[in-house]
C-alpha cells in the first residue's frame, strides 16, 4: 500500500504538482515525506501491532468530527465505512461524536497558582445503545480520545488503568495515543495550509 | 500478563511554568533498555534516546516513533529559509501554554529564550498566559498558535493577514503552522502518558 498511497494531506488539500502549496512544502520534504510515513504506520502498518485496522479508522473517524472539518471528517468516515461494513459501527461512532462535540482546550492543572485557569468542560462517556456496537475496548477508546482531543491537562495514570482495564496493552495504549495525537497534528496541518492557500 | 499504571506518592511536583529544567516520569512502562532490537533502536533514530523513559515508552510502537521524530526535526531544525528558529520555538511554548502542557512548556520556552535572548519576555508568556503584549511579531505568532490549538480549530485569514503585517512570508507563516501543529502532538503525549517530575536532587 505505501507505494501508492498518496499524500493524505496532499490529497485532503488538492495540492497539485508545482502550486504555491506544492512549493511551500517542498521546502521542508522531510517533515512532508514523514507526516506521510506517520499515517501509513499508523493506518497501513506493516506489523499488525495491538490495534485492528477497525479500531484506527474507529477512533479516527470519531477525532476527525470533533475537529469540525467538513473534508476530514468525510475522508476518516469513508475509511472507517470501508473497514465497519454494514456493522453499525460507523453510524455508531457518528452519534458519539455529534453527541461529544465541546470547544477546547480546557481542564485542571495540578492544585496551585495556575488553578485559578482552571476550566470546567464535559467528560464524554459512550451511550449505553452505542456500547455493545463498539464492544469495551473500542468505547474506551473512544472516552480516551475525547480527553486527549479536548482536555489534555485533565489525563491521569486511572485514565490509563480505564484502558487496561478494558482490554487494552500497553504497546496497544501507546499506539493510540500516538494516533489521536497525530491526527490532531494533522488536522491542523491541512486547516493551517488551507487557509494559507486563500489568502493572497 | 496485564500492565498496571503507574502512580507516584502525592508530593511536590511542578504546578506552575518554568523555564527551569524539570524532569518527566511515565505512567506506563517504558521498554527496558536491554531489551531494545534493531527496529527499537532505528525508531529512536538518535541512540542516546535509549536512555530516556519517554521515548523508550514511545518506541513501543517504533515506526511511528521513528517517523514523529524525522517530522519533528524538519519543522523545528531545517533552517533553510522560512522562520526564524526563536519564532518556531515560540509557536511551540505558545501551543504549550495553551494545552496545558508544563513539561513542553518549560523545554521550549528555554530555547525560545535562547535564540531570542527575551527570557523575561519569554517569562511573561508563560506567567500571564497567551494574551500578553508582547510586540506585534510575537503576538501575532502566539495568536496564531492559539487559534491553532484550539478544538475545532480557529486559524482563520485574520490570523495570516497579521503574521504577513509583520513581515512573514509563505514559507514562515507555513513553519508558525507546523510548529504550532507539532505541539498539538507533542503535548497530547507528554499529557497523557506521564507527568513532570521536580529536578532530580543535588
Amino acid at each position: 500500500m505505501s507505494a501508492t498511497t498518496p499524500d493524505v494531506i496532499d490529497h485532503l488539500l488538492g495540492i497539485a504538482p508545482g502550486s504555491r502549496l506544492d512549493a511551500i512544502r517542498a521546502q521542508r520534504p522531510a517533515a512532508r515525506e514523514n507526516a506521510q510515513k506517520t499515517y501509513l504506520a499508523l493506518f497501513a502498518p506493516d506489523l499488525p501491532g495491538d490495534v485492528t485496522p477497525q479500531e484506527r479508522f474507529a477512533v479516527a473517524a470519531f477525532v476527525a468530527r470533533l475537529h469540525g472539518d467538513g473534508e476530514v471528517s468525510a475522508f476518516y468516515a469513508s475509511q472507517l465505512a470501508a473497514h465497519a461494513g454494514d456493522t453499525g459501527l460507523a453510524e455508531a461512532i457518528a452519534a458519539e461524536a455529534a453527541q461529544a462535540a465541546a470547544h477546547g482546550p480546557y481542564g485542571s492543572y495540578p492544585p496551585g497558582p495556575l488553578s485559578v485557569e482552571d476550566t470546567a468542560g464535559p467528560l464524554h462517556h459512550v451511550a449505553a445503545a452505542h456500547r455493545h456496537v463498539l464492544g469495551a475496548r473500542l468505547a474506551a477508546a473512544i472516552e480516551h480520545a475525547h480527553l486527549l482531543v479536548l482536555h489534555p491537562r485533565d489525563a491521569s495514570p486511572q485514565a490509563l488503568q480505564a484502558l487496561l482495564d478494558a482490554g487494552w496493552s500497553t504497546t496497544g495504549i501507546v499506539t493510540l495515543s500516538q494516533l489521536v495525537a497525530f491526527l490532531s497534528f494533522q488536522f491542523r496541518v491541512i486547516a493551517g495550509l488551507r487557509v494559507l492557500a486563500a489568502s493572497a | 500478563m496485564t500492565d498496571t499504571a503507574i502512580t507516584y506518592p502525592a508530593g511536590a511536583k511542578p504546578n506552575a511554568f518554568t523555564q527551569a529544567e524539570i524532569g518527566w516520569r511515565p505512567w506506563l512502562p517504558p521498554l527496558p533498555e536491554e531489551d531494545l532490537t534493531e527496529r527499537h533502536m532505528a525508531g529512536l533514530v538518535e541512540p542516546a534516546r535509549a536512555k530516556n523513559p519517554y521515548f523508550r515508552l514511545l518506541v513501543r510502537d517504533p515506526d511511528v516513533l521513528q517517523a514523529r521524530t524525522r517530522t519533528d526535526k524538519d519543522i523545528f531544525y531545517n533552517t533553510k529559509a522560512g522562520l526564524p528558529r526563536a519564532e518556531r520555538e515560540l509557536a511551540a511554548a505558545a501551543a504549550s501554554r495553551s494545552n496545558g502542557c508544563i513539561y513542553c512548556a518549560s523545554v521550549h520556552a528555554r530555547f525560545a529564550s535562547h535564540y531570542s535572548k527575551r527570557t523575561e519576555d519569554v517569562q511573561r508568556l508563560l506567567d500571564q498566559g497567551v494574551g500578553v503584549d508582547l510586540g506585534d511579531l510575537w503576538r501575532a505568532v502566539v495568536a496564531a498558535s492559539v487559534a491553532l490549538t484550539a478544538t475545532p480549530i480557529a486559524f482563520g485569514p485574520e490570523h495570516v493577514a497579521r503574521l504577513r503585517a509583520v513581515g512573514l512570508d509563505d514559507l514562515a507563516i507555513a513553519d508558525v503552522i507546523h510548529g504550532a501543529a507539532f505541539f498539538n502532538w507533542a503535548n497530547r503525549l507528554m499529557l497523557s502518558l506521564g507527568e513532570p517530575e521536580p529536578p532530580a536532587a543535588g
